[in-house]
């Protein structure tokens, strides 16, 4: 996936450019959410609290914080805000969106990292095994699952895992994390790291019994993905000219699956694994929701829901960040493991 | 002699008709799906006995009786009804025409402003070309559902949730798409001798662009448009089932499921299970049409040569199933200014 004939720059030169260029990018982004969630509502304080003040009241607000300030001033503001690593107080909610990230974000960092690994088991451990055994039962049925799985509702799935995991077994939660009798000591707020840390053996147990279904279904969404295309690279990988070198050089079957076509069938795969992180968070948003998980997904949607700009401005530049420094590193590990993407 | 139309058709249906077995029966049989699904829409009331909206039927007497709550599947109601006592059956039809009718829509607003922008942005290049591709990116790299609920939240506003703002919301998403698919065609096609040909004879730029670049470049929006439709069912489920999508109780499946996460406690699944059903049956009918229709066009992309050596391999292999990850759609990597759009999994 690299740029085609183009003359070969430097590593460094592609580096470096990279980094250069997501500086633009993350500035159209903090515009387009600022021109979106701050210029075009308006009077973010009546949207939000029009019906509960009376307009001194809300005029008042206004002033004090500064929504009646020229637009240029709010927007120096707001980029200065995002430097300094303030991204303003919510309309709705006693803490600074930053507080309100603080407290979620390792709920959802939680739930997909879990359903990262099964992304990657399931995708990965399917997808090579059914290129190498192609146009087998075992290949149709992993295909079948890619595609069945690709066109599943997230949500769709984990209202089915609930009904029958839950409520039919009762193996699982319907859902939320733990409940704060149970949650461990709070080092890092991801619960699974903590009671590690803290040899917490029965709340290790019980932040797994939480995570285990809400993140195999997200997990397995996205596995789909990987399923399709590790198989595909897998069958190009196994047709290329190295690997027919390999058997001629006499190299054994083994050897030729593991060492050469494996390893190379994955380079695209980091790829997808860092693509897939925005269709992540959207997993999230939309897993949070069925399971009641109290991450970043549930903190935005309440906030949607209150109509509170400021905090969905805050947010959502949150993600903006997120989002540009994934891509920005995605890029870069790129241009480290693949010689020919460059500049 | 045969007309000029008929030429014209023959040759549309040429790569079609050259292409391998396994792309045509893909086609084939999504299509097929596809069309009993807006078919069944407009012709149900000529075989169902329920609208989507309706709870009650009306007697002999003029008076009303109510449908049954929660009622299981049962012969009068083939896939039950609902807490609000409405036919899952026939909602399930008269979501599949609202799914088709925004997936139309979206695409329709995504082309609109994706393709010209993408033959502007591709043909004039320069300064307006890397503004126009930094937006692009920083739209695209931003995740989707996210884009298409904050557009919604702030449509909501304005309008009454409906199909054309459910419409809007969902086609911002794929903007990018056809903008980047486009500009990067068109920045192979402008080399081309008879583009070269037609500006030196004195052709206006307007001229340049609509005759000889816009022919040669639309040909791979149908791809992308086929495999958006099948993200698109998805994207307006998501979000009818956070409760953005069109004015309830329209019937919509996303919202539907939504509705029906407080049965499921007490046992009830037919309200959970069968809208699902029906979005996974559109959903892979489509993506269907999309990838066969990738494999019948691929060919002609690939010809032009912008793909590496690396999909070489792809190229010589119809029975591999599914290309479709891998080329038109993946046009990021001809100037290297980012990720293609190729694993990006098309999902919301």
């Amino acid at each position: 996936m690299s740029g085609g004939g183009s003359s070969g720059g430097s590593l460094r030169r592609y580096l470096l450019t990279r980094v250069a260029l997501t500086l633009p990018m993350l500035l159209i982004l903090l515009t387009l959410v600022f021109l979106l969630l701050r210029v075009a509502p308006g009077d973010p304080i009546r949207a939000t609290l029009g019906d509960r003040l009376s307009t001194e009241e809300i005029e008042a607000r206004s002033e004090a914080l500064g929504f009646n300030d020229p637009i240029l001033v709010q927007y120096g503001r707001y980029l200065g805000g995002v430097l300094t690593g303030d991204l303003g107080n919510p309309l709705t909610d006693r803490r600074t969106t930053l507080g309100v990230i603080a407290d979620t974000f390792p709920a959802t960092l939680e739930l997909t990292l879990f359903a990262m690994m099964v992304a990657i088991g399931v995708g990965v451990l399917v997808g090579a095994v059914s290129g190498r055994l192609r146009d087998t039962p075992f290949d149709v049925g992993g295909r079948l699952f890619g595609v069945l799985i690709y066109a599943a509702p997230i949500f769709w799935l984990g209202v089915l895992a609930q009904l029958v995991f839950s409520l039919r077994l009762g193996w699982f939660p319907t859902g939320s994390r733990m409940t704060g009798f149970d949650a461990p000591r709070d080092i890092t707020g991801l619960y699974v790291l903590d009671s590690i840390l803290t040899l917490d053996g029965s709340a290790l147990l019980a932040s797994l019994h939480h995570l285990v279904l809400p993140g195999t279904t997200l997990g397995l969404v996205i596995g789909g993905i990987f399923v399709r295309l590790v198989r595909v690279n897998m069958l190009q990988t196994l047709r290329s000219d190295y690997v027919e070198a390999a058997h001629a050089r006499g190299i054994g079957e083994r050897s030729v699956l593991f060492r050469h076509a494996f390893k190379n069938a994955l380079v695209p795969v980091v790829t997808i694994i860092g693509l897939q992180f925005a269709l992540l968070l959207g997993g999230a948003i939309l897993t949070e929701r069925v399971f009641s998980w109290p991450g970043m997904g549930t903190a935005i949607l309440r906030f949607l829901e209150a109509r509170d700009y400021v905090g969905v401005q805050g947010i959502v530049t949150f993600f903006a960040l997120v989002v540009v420094i994934v891509s920005l590193l995605i890029d870069l590990v790129n241009g480290l493991v693949d010689p020919r993407i460059r500049y | 002699m045969p007309s000029p139309l008929r030429l014209r058709l023959q040759h549309a249906v040429r790569p079609f008709r050259s292409a391998s077995r396994t792309a045509r029966v893909l086609v084939t049989v999504g299509l097929l799906i596809t069309i009993v699904f807006g078919v069944a829409a407009f012709l149900a009331p000529t075989f169902y006995r329920y609208d989507g909206e309706q709870y009650r039927v009306e007697q002999p007497d003029g008076s009303f009786e109510q449908l049954p709550r929660l009622a299981p599947p049962s012969a009068e109601h083939p896939l039950g009804t609902t807490r609000d006592r409405y036919d899952v059956l026939a909602r399930i039809i008269d979501g599949g025409r609202l799914a088709l009718a925004v997936v139309l829509f979206s695409t329709l607003i995504a082309m609109l402003i994706g393709v010209p922008l993408g033959l502007l942005s591709g043909y004039r290049g320069g300064k307006l070309d890397r503004v126009l591709v930094t937006v692009m990116d920083a739209v695209y790299v931003f995740p989707p559902l996210l884009l298409a609920i904050i557009v919604a939240f702030l449509l909501q506003a304005y309008f009454a949730p409906g199909v054309p703002s459910a419409a809007a919301a969902v086609g911002v998403v794929y903007i990018p798409q056809y903008f980047r698919v486009v500009r990067n065609h068109t920045l192979s096609v402008k080399q081309e001798p008879y583009v070269e040909a037609a500006r030196s004879l004195g052709a206006k730029e307007r001229t340049v662009i609509s005759r000889y670049v816009l022919f040669n470049v639309i040909q791979s929006v149908p791809v992308i448009f086929t495999l958006n439709a099948a993200d698109a069912v998805l994207t307006l489920a998501s979000l009818g089932f956070l409760g953005y999508g069109v004015q309830p109780p329209t019937p919509e499946w996303g919202y539907d499921i939504s509705q029906a996460i407080i049965d499921i406690t007490s046992g009830v699944w037919w309200t959970a299970l069968w809208p699902g059903v029906a979005i996974v049956t559109l959903v892979t009918a489509l993506t269907l049409v999309g990838e066969g229709l990738n494999d019948v066009i691929n060919p002609l992309l690939r010809a032009r040569g912008a793909a590496g050596a690396k999909l070489d391999a792809a190229a010589d292999g119809e029975d591999l199933g599914e290309p479709a990850n891998v080329d038109p759609l993946s046009p990021g990597t001809e100037d290297g200014s980012g990720p293609g759009l190729a694993g990006r999994g098309f999902r919301s």
